[in-house]
């Protein structure tokens, strides 16, 4: 009841943002809608089914680089065509991908991840001709459900009507979420996570599930990625460095990996810590070091540990 | 009829050194076996093979006339064979009833739905709880794994088994770990679960004489990776040699 209050509460300030007449601050919300997407289905893979991996920027990038491709070669404007066909291009990539890396579990699997995401990094620095090398590719404005926001400047598209549709995006893909989570492989994968021998001696199809996750992970991680290079209007080959792989695993932490809404959480944290951080100084690196050698010590369930006990209590 | 379980000539190597010198062994409709053996006998390797954990040296493995040396445990749990374990296994986070509908989910082929509610699969959780009230542990339906004394998740680890409704059902050491008081209380809740459920066979690995004697239609020695006697409990406890080599002490 309280969460169902705390949940109403979250949606309703996340819609006012705009209307606080301070653009700067809606704009930071729009990253925080994208990692959303994006760490739910880590989530998935990680909370859920126990497998952490290191690579996952990867479908991240996949979704940036093929809304840019779209939008700047084939000339597609659309934001709906950009989501449906970067989660198509997902679902192509984490097939074989993924296939691999399930064989393997802990440490095995998230190096591997992190090989594929740092293949993958080299394969955007390197294919110029196709992904435009370290330049990148430019995104260009896309359209909303048919409508251009021609009006609107570039400010004024991103706080308007762009907010709103990745505010909605972020809401389905929870809604989503916690189907898949609440369904017959939602529990399949805490089955593994909690004991995966004993889960295959009573029936559980442990690598295929894994497999599953996998891919919806993938899918979901490619719809954060096409929300993300909208604002910044660029697909660039950092979107797949290690480096943003381990900035979603910390924010994952962060929040909490436990909890249904911990990754939320821990994207919303880093992303205005960060914001603060680094505009008190250039060593925010460092501060965020502390930070998450202060949260895996003294708070192993994230922040959202933190706000339940309070709820609890 | 053809018998539910037939190794034979089983042979088991772990590099240099033989676990299993060809042991053979039926199990048929309607029986309860008890394996036993001195330590490093051969016992858990036995098991692990007709479990299809382990692929045997040479010699075959028959599962209602199907070959399955090697299979893995997935696949023998389709086919109707479950297994529990010497050591408590259970899912520590998940509560009775999730842990129950686990096996039951993959016995019905739903395991891997995305899309459906949980909540809303009635049988399942009715399935569950059935099974959960044969093994005492109705009441405990949301407690979690964790949180159950020694001997509820025992018989947990066991249910969890038994939810997967299988023909044969092979227990290593069902009571290991558990007072004595409780172990005959295990044992009659085991054998009426069985019963309730259309088991079709009882294979256990058991150190405790008591038990295996009052339990089993057969009982098969093992010694030094081979079987010294393969009988009823009452021929057994004539035979001298096995009295002398299995049992230890005269009884």
């Amino acid at each position: 009841m309280i969460g169902r209050v705390v949940l109403a509460g979250v949606l309703v300030t996340a819609a006012a943002v705009p209307w606080l007449g301070r653009d700067y601050y809606a704009t930071l919300m729009l990253p925080f809608f994208a990692y959303s997407v994006a760490l739910l289905g880590l989530n998935l893979m990680f909370g859920t089914a126990g497998l952490l991996s290191f690579g996952h920027a990867l479908f991240l990038a996949v979704g940036g680089y093929t809304a840019a491709y779209l939008g700047n070669t084939l000339r597609v404007r659309s934001l709906e065509v950009m989501l449906a066909t970067a989660m198509v291009v997902a679902v192509l990539v984490a097939l074989p991908v993924g296939w691999l890396c399930v064989r393997y579990v802990r440490i095995y699997f998230g190096m591997l991840t992190l090989a594929f995401g740092m293949l993958f990094y080299s394969f955007l620095y390197k294919f110029y001709a196709l992904t435009g090398g370290d330049e990148g590719i430019p995104v260009a404005r896309p359209t909303l459900l048919g409508h251009g926001f021609v009006e609107l400047d570039k400010t004024g598209y991103l706080v308007g009507p762009y907010y709103y549709y990745s505010l909605a995006v972020c809401v389905l893909a929870a809604i989503a979420m916690w189907r898949i989570v609440g369904s017959p492989l939602g529990l399949s994968l805490r089955a593994i996570r909690e004991n995966a021998d004993k889960a295959a001696y009573v029936g559980v199809r442990v690598r295929r599930y894994r497999f599953y996750a996998f891919v919806i992970a993938a899918v979901f991680g490619a719809a954060g990625g096409v929300l993300l290079v909208v604002p910044t209007g660029l697909a660039a080959p950092t979107l797949a460095y290690w480096t943003h792989s381990g900035n979603l695993v910390f924010m994952l932490l962060l929040g909490g990996f436990g909890h249904f809404f911990g990754p939320v959480l821990g994207a919303f944290v880093f992303i205005f810590l960060q914001d603060q951080v680094m505009s008190v100084t250039e060593y925010w690196r460092f501060v965020f070091g502390v930070v998450l050698a202060a949260i895996v010590i003294f708070l192993p369930q994230g922040l959202m540990s933190l706000l339940t006990r309070t709820v609890d209590a | 009829m053809t018998p539910l379980l037939v190794a034979r000539d089983l042979v088991k190597h772990y590099g240099d050194v033989q676990v299993l010198h060809g042991v053979s062994l039926t199990v048929r409709e309607g029986e309860f076996v008890s394996i036993i053996g001195p330590n490093g006998a051969g016992k858990t390797t036995l098991v692990n093979v007709l479990t299809g954990l382990l692929r045997p040296t040479s010699g075959s493995v028959l599962f209602k006339g199907r070959d399955v040396a090697g299979v893995g445990p997935i696949r023998l749990a389709a086919l109707g064979m479950a297994r529990s374990f010497q050591l408590v296994n259970v899912f520590p986070g998940l509560t009775v009833a999730e842990t129950l509908a686990v096996p039951t989910l993959a016995r019905l082929g739903r395991g891997g739905r995305a899309l459906a509610a949980l909540a809303g699969q009635r049988d399942v959780a009715e399935s569950a709880a059935q099974t959960a009230e044969l093994f005492g542990l109705a009441d405990k339906l949301g407690r979690t794994a964790r949180t159950l004394a020694q001997g509820d998740k025992k018989l947990l680890d066991v249910a969890s088994a038994f939810a997967l409704r299988p023909d044969v059902i092979l227990m290593d050491e069902p009571t290991s770990g558990v007072s004595t008081r409780d172990k005959t209380a295990i044992m009659e809740t085991l054998v009426q679960a069985a019963r309730r459920l259309g088991v079709k066979a009882i294979i256990q690995v058991e150190h405790d004489m008591d038990i295996v004697f009052a339990y089993s239609d057969r009982i098969v020695a093992l010694h030094q990776g081979r079987v010294l006697a393969d009988a009823a409990p009452d021929a057994l406890r004539a035979d001298d040699e096995v009295v002398a080599t299995v049992l230890g002490a005269p009884r």
